[in-house]
């Protein structure tokens, strides 16, 4: 199934479930008080040993909240996050302190997310410092230059300064400073976004090969279709906090089901001129809706073609329609046999 | 030709030095074409159209000859440039702030710029601006007319950006990354908006992005940007068919492609982008490139005709 990477153990590392992330938004005037701004709105999915779950969908859609919610980086409103047979779903900062290890996270804006103040060797190695305080310093920096090399970091820069490199080579940092811990799961939000083109497949094929080597599991976050494509597994494509379709690579690109991966799919440019002024597109009209006032029943059916008064009364749930596909549309087999792309 | 740029070479004053941003390019845009400028971040696509434009902060300066409709504009007074810029031609960028007044009302903005270059009543400049706001495809433009720039989402936001640079008509209409920000459904809408005016108000268009997808559905002709000059020049066809520069090569392969199933190690282009003020003796890309050879190290080569619509600036005979 999985060409490229090794098939991964049927076993989930990671099991989440229903899981809800509700910010408190103030409101002002008549009727002040707060409301809920439903960030994640109940996500249920698994992952194997080894395997990339691809996580796709527009700016504010909950991609980056839903990484942080897992990781107990932010507070769940509900649901369950299990780690190989362990509820970590609440656990406090210091409770979670054991399973840090295991659990790592890599940011899109590179030079940002790094201490300006810190050499670059004392970022990498501050997770070693933190949970292996009884490493001696040579062991500690050995380690440092071990996995700066890896990456693709001359070792001999270690005592530099973040701003000294460029963006690719700051990526290449926090990847280091993940993987110094040799985790089993690293959640990369959007890590190579604001990297230029030919910067990204360099850190795409780091993050790629080191999965292979060290049997990570990733939840890769993206809004770049074409990259989720290729880096992923399987994909989940979410819209105002819900998921709405989870399925392998192949059957999410081949034979996607729901109108708004469909439309998603379809409005990736190719770079090839005659496929590209040859293409059909699904245009869809207007914006994402606000998340504090998203419509009732689907959530996508305010911008959705096939759209009917079923859509505004019943919330379609996420149905298993094939062992590897899961989607969230009320009439999924009339989008399955409309599709355009 | 409408638009006509000779010799045209950008240089900033920074306290560590002298920056050469943009190293004497020399391209045109013909009426009602898509020139397509891509290159990465700090290649000098946006320097070369801001000095074009007349719009380079006080530390920079433009060299070179500028042809539009015949005219020379490079290092027009301000005020002769204020006749032409918004009217003639017109810029739009990722960030439409850069263009808005956050504290004026659209209605307000648009129908400023009619009167005073079209002297145009205000009751005809509020017409012009409600049919154009219609034309860029925002729904409801009567009641919306009076709203200020922050109550516009970002894919509006920018739609109301364009019908501003579309006032007056301009000739020639300037984007500069301007789907960089926006999700991939809105930027759909907005191509295909680029897309539908160039033809329908016959005005050419360069669209300057990073994004070789974006190029390939939009553009004529392409030119490709490296470290502050022109590397390769061509019909879009040709250069994403068969690309002559081994960075322009190197680019196209090293994308992930949404229409590919294949999920082996991508291409690479090693090595980093270049440094303006440390680039090689000769070649730019060298540092970069799998093909250099001895004469790659000490002179720069030279944009070249290699057949009747190409360009290409390498000293390589043909791309193996
Ligand atoms: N005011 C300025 N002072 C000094 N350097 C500048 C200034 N503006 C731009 N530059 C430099 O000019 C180069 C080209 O920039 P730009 O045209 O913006 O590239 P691109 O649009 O291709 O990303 C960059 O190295 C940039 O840092
Ligand atoms: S449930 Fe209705 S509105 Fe939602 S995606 Fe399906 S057809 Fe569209
Ligand atoms: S001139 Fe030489 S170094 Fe430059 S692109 Fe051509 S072969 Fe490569
Ligand atoms: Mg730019």
């Amino acid at each position: 199934m999985n060409s490229g990477a090794q098939s991964p153990v049927k076993e989930p590392i990671l099991s989440v479930r229903n899981i809800k992330v509700y910010f408190p938004i103030q409101t002002a005037g008549l009727f002040s008080g707060t409301i809920p701004l439903k960030a994640v709105d109940g996500v249920d999915f698994d992952l194997l040993a080894g395997e990339t779950l691809g996580v796709v969908g527009e700016s504010g859609c909950g991609k980056s909240t839903l990484g942080r919610g897992i990781l107990q980086l932010l507070e769940l409103s509900d649901g369950n996050v299990v780690w190989m047979g362990n509820n970590i779903g609440g656990l406090s900062f210091r409770e979670m302190k054991k399973y840090r290890k295991q659990l790592q996270i890599i940011f899109q804006d590179p030079l940002a997310s790094l201490n300006p103040r810190m050499t670059i060797g004392d970022i990498i190695a501050e997770p070693l410092t933190v949970h292996y305080p009884e490493l001696s310093a040579e062991e500690r920096t050995q380690q440092v230059k071990d996995m700066m090399d890896r990456v693709g970091l001359l070792p001999l820069m270690i005592n530099r300064y973040p701003h000294e490199f460029s963006g690719g080579q700051c990526q290449r940092i926090g990847v280091a400073r993940a993987m110094i811990l040799k985790p089993k799961l690293i959640v990369c939000d959007e890590p190579v976004s604001a990297l230029d083109v030919s910067i990204q497949a360099q850190i795409i094929n780091l993050i790629k090969g080191l999965q292979e080597d060290f049997g990570l599991s990733l939840i890769f976050i993206s809004h770049d279709l074409s990259i989720v494509r290729h880096i992923s597994h399987r994909i989940m494509v979410l819209y105002l906090g819900n998921a709405v379709e989870v399925a392998d690579r192949k059957r999410l690109y081949n034979n996607p089901c729901h109108p708004y991966t469909q439309a998603l799919i379809s409005a990736v440019p190719i770079p090839d001129p005659d496929l590209e002024k040859a293409k059909q597109r699904i245009v869809l009209q207007g914006d994402l809706p606000s998340p504090l006032n998203p419509p009732s029943g689907c959530v996508f059916r305010t911008r959705c073609p096939l759209a009917r008064d079923l859509c505004a009364r019943e919330k379609p749930r996420l149905q298993q329609i094939d062992p590897d596909h899961q989607v969230a549309c009320h009439f999924w087999q009339e989008a399955q046999d409309q599709r355009i792309i | 030709m409408l638009l006509d740029v000779q010799n045209l070479t950008t240089r900033f004053h920074t306290h560590d030095g002298e920056v050469c941003a943009v190293n004497n390019i020399n391209f045109s845009v013909e009426a009602g074409e898509c020139l397509g400028v891509v290159g990465e971040s700090g290649s000098g696509k946006t320097q070369a159209f801001l000095s074009i434009m007349g719009l380079l902060a006080k530390n920079g300066s433009a060299d070179g000859q500028v042809y539009f409709d015949g005219r020379q504009i490079l290092g027009l007074s301000g005020n002769e440039l204020n006749n032409l810029r918004g009217v003639e031609f017109s810029m739009i960028f990722q960030d439409p702030m850069t263009s808005l007044n956050p504290f004026m009302r659209i209605s307000r903005q648009m129908t400023e710029v009619l009167s005073e270059h079209q002297g145009l009543s205000e009751k005809d400049a509020v017409k012009r601006s409600l049919d154009l706001l219609d034309l860029v495809g925002i729904p409801e433009a009567k009641k919306r007319f009076s709203m200020y720039p922050h109550e516009f989402s970002g894919g509006m936001r920018q739609r109301v950006m364009i019908a501003m640079a579309l006032l007056c008509e301009p000739k020639l209409l300037i984007a500069d990354e301007p789907t960089t920000a926006l999700d991939v459904t809105v930027q759909a809408q907005i191509l295909e908006l680029i897309a539908r005016l160039g033809s329908e108000l016959n005005m050419a268009t360069v669209l300057i992005t990073h994004d070789l997808g974006v190029i390939a559905g939009l553009s004529d002709r392409v030119m490709v940007m490296y470290g502050g000059r022109i590397v390769e020049k061509a019909p879009v066809r040709d250069l994403f068919k068969q690309p002559q520069h081994p960075y322009s090569k190197g680019l196209l392969e090293s994308m992930p492609r949404v229409d590919d199933s294949n999920n082996k190690s991508l291409y690479t282009i090693p090595g980093q982008p270049p440094d303006l003020q440390a680039l090689p003796l000769g070649c730019a890309f060298i540092p970069r490139c799998e093909h250099a050879f001895a004469p790659c190290e000490n002179q720069v080569p030279d944009l070249v005709k290699i057949s009747s619509d190409r360009f290409k600036a390498c000293h390589l005979e043909e791309l193996p």
